[in-house]
């Protein structure tokens, strides 16, 4: 075996720190990347599509708007009690955390109910042509992360309310309110593909 | 204890005890179905891969001995659609990427000094996923519902229309399979080379191989979520009626084409890459000095991650694009020769400039570099518009991707597996038989590809299951089928000589090679903590450095943990948990299993099959400690 010099000890270490220094942080990093890699194509799909389907869209009204500006505006809200969690996740305290996560899964689950909503306003089927087919496909993606988050919340906080928090966990909840910003910026280019691009191209 | 002091022997003894404890795992069938431990599942992964390999060959060998003769009637039309199918999509999805991956599973911890990979049951979950993706297909194609619109399934070939039936659905879910499984891999493999290498080890005191993975990670993620939407949209085609690709609806099959060819060009190089890290690590580790130009290799292989991203639209010059498109493409398929060629210069500087000792892992490598310069003139030449357009769908083209990727991957491949076997198994492969191996390999692989260039040029087109006679074919076939058959001869001296070194092989010892990488500073095989104490760096070869190797100690003693450190500067930063072994992986992958395949036969298998997902993502993340009120009880 190779001989050894011991330099310094690792046994002080913290063992967990919070955004870009925590190992979740970048795993989750990763995944969004995919994501919002697998969202990019799905637009630059739209655009070809746009490209061979005139009139956008082919003989049928957009989306309603109504319920399409209900979510947006619920959605962009949903950041004040995201940015409030985060920050009580930051400063470990126990019960601002656990409120906040309940806040965050009602947000999560109002969204959810809009979104069902929206669906019912489309005003086109993802069968009826490729207009369709790629307006279904946009509005599923978005909804699987809402759904995605929505779970994740749920989980922790359960969790948060039969295990007492460790540092790791706290860290956890900070990277489920990135992840969640994450959910609430994708919605903006894809509300407006589904929304505007409609009524604008 | 204080720095610098050196250890009494009795120490090591009582840490690798304790180690021992801490890491302690089950045995027996429990142990094989709760793996977490990366040198485990990566040596499942990369067994698993070869298997593929094996079988693609065989499915290579029918092929080519259907079209030894005109006009034989050993295998049908629709069969032989299957085969080659089966051959590439098994070779590009089921194989080459996944071993490339699987390579870097076990290696890369161990080059970055870690004691796990950093998500070990997302490594174990990818691996489960991998095989039953690969399985699923596989029994398709034995029930005769594999696929058959070849590996890039173009539509509208593959559309509902013109492929009726489930067989291109399968094909479609084990792309999904595979490419979860791929991303899977790539994620930990970011989070592990940007934030677990061992102390010291800077960004410019990375490795080569650590480089390319990185690089290749990076493609991998945005290359496999392409064809992921592409298979998707193909599917939902298929069984819910959209219309992407349906032209009488306004929808393009050229949307396919260019989705999935944005995928399949990076593809190659994601194959290619991890292969040029190996490159240079063999290269270093047998001229004993360190890789010349150290900076300009960084930068090729960024250079190739990211040129390989602007390439998609090459495989698609017949399909009549806008002219200043052409020669865009045409310019920028010609420049990633550049990157590429400057490795090959510095490769061969620093065999120059060593003092190379010419064992197979090299052999390897120096037939990598002659088949790879040629395969990439003939690339160069099918970058241009108009030869493009003569020997579209030809032979020409099946010869040159085989030369990319047999020579510019498989080569290397087998290099790494001589050069790393002692690692993973601690023994030798034997040197005699290796050579063997290679020159049987090299000569064969020439034999069997170099007239399809000819047989290309002479107008035989690819994908048919046999020609007439007297179309001045029949030779070069033949030949190109001896030399089919002698790389079999070449696979089973592989084969013959992996199962007898590994009872009876030179027994290796901790660094047979005299290597500079961390992965040789610990045992053969490594323990399943890897590191007695965490290594630390203080050059680009740290094993040339000195006689003693500085370490930090208080890690992963008394709980499962790994090191977390600064991205740059790779200074200590946390005391990361590790996770301990489980099943949650495998029921998760058996999950997800179920879904994807309901939802061949049924769209609504992607909801009520998301449940049971859901179940065993809990059973993953249950925290096992005491509860609150168990907490209370206590304290009251
Ligand atoms: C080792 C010996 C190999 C032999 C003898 C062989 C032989 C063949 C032949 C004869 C074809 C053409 C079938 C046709 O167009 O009718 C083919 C296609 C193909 N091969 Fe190989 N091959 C080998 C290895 C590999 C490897 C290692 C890879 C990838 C890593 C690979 C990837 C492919 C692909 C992607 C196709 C295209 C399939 C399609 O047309 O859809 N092959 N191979
Ligand atoms: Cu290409």
């Amino acid at each position: 075996m190779i001989r050894q010099r011991i330099v310094g000890d690792l046994s002080h270490l913290p063992d967990h720190a919070f955004g870009p220094r925590s190992l979740m942080w970048w795993g989750i990093l990763g995944f969004m990347l995919i994501e919002g890699a697998g969202f990019l194509l799905a637009g630059g799909a739209y655009f070809f599509l746009v490209g061979h389907v005139q009139p956008w869209p082919p003989g049928q009204t957009p989306p309603t708007l109504t319920w399409g500006i209900v979510f947006t505006v619920v959605i962009l809200l949903s950041e004040i009690p995201n940015a409030w969690t985060n920050n009580q996740a930051r400063h470990y305290r126990d019960w601002p955390t656990r409120i906040g996560l309940i806040l965050m899964s009602l947000a999560g689950a109002i969204l959810l109910a809009i979104r069902f909503l929206e669906f019912q306003a489309l005003n086109t089927r993802w069968d009826a042509d490729p207009y369709g087919s790629i307006i279904w496909a946009l509005m599923i993606l978005h909804t699987v992360h809402v759904v995605t988050d929505l779970g994740d919340t749920l989980y922790i906080t359960i969790v948060s309310f039969i295990w007492p928090f460790d540092g790791g966990e706290y860290s956890g909840v900070v990277d489920n309110c990135v992840y969640w910003r994450f959910v609430i910026l994708t919605w903006l280019p894809i509300g407006a593909l589904v929304y505007l691009g409609p009524r604008l191209l | 204890m204080t720095a610098g002091q050196d250890l009494e022997p009795l120490e090591d003894e009582a840490l690798r005890e304790r180690l021992e404890r801490v890491w302690a795992h089950p045995t027996g069938w429990r142990g094989v179905l709760t793996a977490v431990d990366h040198k485990v599942i990566a040596r499942r992964y990369i067994a698993t891969a070869f298997v593929f390999f094996f079988l693609a060959g065989v499915l290579a060998l029918l092929m080519r001995a259907q079209l030894a003769r005109p006009e034989s009637h050993l295998i049908g039309p629709d069969r032989y659609n299957q085969l080659f199918s089966m051959h590439g999509t098994t070779m590009m999805f089921l194989f080459a990427v996944p071993v490339m991956e699987a390579i870097a599973v076990y290696l890369v911890p161990l080059m970055c000094g870690a004691r796990n990979i950093c998500f070990p049951r997302l490594n174990a979950y990818g691996y489960w996923v991998y095989l039953f993706g690969g399985i699923m297909i596989w029994i398709a194609f034995a029930m005769n519902v594999g696929p058959e619109t070849g590996w890039f399934s173009y539509v509208p070939l593959a559309g509902p229309e013109f492929s009726p039936g489930k067989r291109t659905d399968f094909w479609a879910q084990m792309v999904t399979f595979t490419e979860v499984a791929a991303l899977a891999v790539a994620v930990q493999l970011v989070a592990q080379i940007l934030k677990q290498r061992a102390p010291g080890m800077t960004l410019s005191r990375m490795p080569l191989f650590l480089w390319s993975m990185l690089v290749t990670a990076f493609m991998v993620i945005f290359a496999m979520p392409a064809v992921m939407v592409a298979t998707t949209f193909l599917i939902t085609d298929r069984l819910v009626g959209t219309q992407f690709y349906n032209p009488a609806e306004g929808g393009d099959p050229l949307l396919w084409q260019h989705l999935f060819w944005f995928f399949g060009h990076p593809e190659v190089y994601i194959i290619f890459i991890p292969a040029l890290g190996m490159v240079s690590q063999i290269v270093a580790a047998f001229s004993r000095r360190t890789i010349l130009a150290y900076p300009a290799m960084v930068l090729a292989l960024l250079a190739n991650g990211f040129l390989a991203f602007g390439l998609w639209v090459h495989h698609m010059f017949a399909t009549g694009l806008p002219r200043l498109g052409d020669s865009f493409y045409t310019s920028a398929s010609m420049m990633i020769a550049i990157p590429s060629g400057l490795q090959i210069f510095a490769w061969i500087a620093t065999i120059w400039d060593g003092k190379p000792r010419f064992k197979t892992p090299l052999l390897f490598v120096i037939g990598f570099i002659v088949i790879f310069v040629l395969g990439g003139l003939t690339g160069v030449m099918l970058a241009s518009v108009p030869l493009d357009l003569q020997v579209h769908d030809t032979y020409f083209v099946v010869a040159h991707f085989h030369y990319v990727l047999i020579g510019g991957a498989v080569f290397p491949l087998f290099g790494a597996i001589y050069y790393w076997f002692p690692k993973i198994t601690g023994r030798l492969l034997d040197e005699r038989a290796g050579v063997w191996n290679f020159w049987t390999f090299f000569v064969g692989f020439n034999v069997a590809f170099f007239p399809m260039h000819i047989l290309g040029l002479l107008g035989m087109p690819r994908r048919v299951y046999t020609y007439k006679a007297g179309l001045g074919w029949e030779v070069w076939n033949l030949i190109s089928s001896l030399g089919a058959v002698l790389i079999a001869v070449s696979m089973l001296i592989f084969i013959i000589n992996v199962l007898v070194s590994l009872r009876r092989g030179k027994v290796a010892g901790d660094n047979p090679w005299e290597a500079s990488s961390l992965e040789w500073a610990t045992s053969s095989p490594p323990p399943i903590y890897n590191f007695l104490r965490i290594p630390v760096v203080t050059g680009r070869e740290p094993l040339w450095e000195g006689d003693k190797l500085p370490v930090m100690s208080g890690l992963g003693e008394t709980e499962r943990e790994s090191l977390c450190v600064s991205i740059v500067e790779a200074e200590p930063d946390i005391r990361q948990k590790s996770a301990p072994p489980t099943v949650w992986p495998l029921l998760a992958a058996i999950a997800t299993t179920v879904l994807f395949i309901g939802s061949i036969f049924h769209e609504w298998a992607v909801v009520w099959g998301a449940i049971p997902v859901a179940i065993t993502l809990c059973g993953w993340f249950w925290p096992g400690r005491p509860t609150r009120k168990a907490l209370k009880e206590r304290s009251a």
